[in-house]
């Protein structure tokens, strides 16, 4: 039997929606339940999976860096990423022209570079496929 | 593939890009083999009406290529791209049908559901 496939599209930068830990919550129930997700990283969301993104104190809040303890989503991702190396895979791209423009170069170990055949072949391969578009 | 991509959000990034990213994506999927329809829905449905796009300058630098929805639409079209508008979108906005570019399918908010269920795959943008 076939295993089930997602695929998503998603387009949030960082930090700027609570579209990405949507996503990012339903790709890691995916991979729970078995369900291999590809990922198809289109405009800002490519930056989601940058390196170079650190985490910071927060005066206002009177935080220190370690009680502020901010999250960031190329830590999220890197999790996904280690869920998605068991039984059911991740398969996170992002899109190339998009990276180039953003200067996204550096990101988590396990991302790819692709384009958007890339995710037709991803949408074509799958059970089903969810947009999760910006606005 | 067949598929349906609903573009409602308009002119969100389309000066730095110089094109409407999913009108973009669109016409790569369709080189890539899909068989991709269009339907304009929202302030996206503004993409349909006739409209000159000038270059911008920013002092030394600038936009020399801003998106031009119109050749957008007709690229898809040239490729077989069926492009669906909401009237009631227009009449929303005050556009008239004779400030439309050639070749829109007008459809009635009440026909969407219809359409949709004509296409295996239904991307809302």
């Amino acid at each position: 039997m076939t295993p089930k496939a997602l695929t998503l599209a998603i387009m949030d930068a960082p930090y700027e929606s609570a579209n990405s830990t949507t996503a990012f919550r339903i790709i890691a129930a995916a991979l729970k339940k078995g369900i291999n997700v590809n990922v198809f990283a289109y405009e800002g969301a490519v930056s989601l999976t940058v390196k170079d993104q650190a985490p910071h104190a927060n005066a206002v809040k009177g935080t220190s860096l370690e009680e502020e303890d901010h999250p960031t989503t190329r830590a999220l991702i890197s999790a996904l990423m280690t869920l998605g190396s068991a039984e059911a895979k991740l398969n996170w791209v992002n899109c190339g022209l998009c990276v180039d423009e953003r200067g996204a170069i550096n990101g988590v170990d396990g991302v790819k570079r692709g384009s958007p055949a890339d995710f037709l072949a991803m949408a074509q391969a799958s059970t089903t496929t969810l947009v999760i578009p910006t606005r | 593939m067949q598929i349906l991509n609903i573009v409602e959000c308009a002119y969100r990034a389309t000066l730095e890009e110089q094109d409407d990213t999913i009108l973009w994506l669109s016409r790569s999927l369709q080189n890539n083999g899909a068989d991709v329809s269009i339907l304009l829905r929202g302030n996206a449905v503004n993409y349909a009406v006739k409209q000159r796009c000038p270059p911008l300058v920013i002092g030394t630098s600038g936009i020399p290529h801003p998106t031009d929805p119109n050749h957008e639409l007709a690229q898809l079209q040239a490729k077989g791209t069926t492009v669906y508008v909401l009237r009631e979108d227009l009449e929303q906005r005050g556009i008239s049908t004779s400030q439309l570019v050639n070749g829109i399918t007008l459809i009635a908010a009440s026909a969407v559901a219809e359409i949709m269920d004509r296409y295996p795959q239904v991307w809302h943008w």
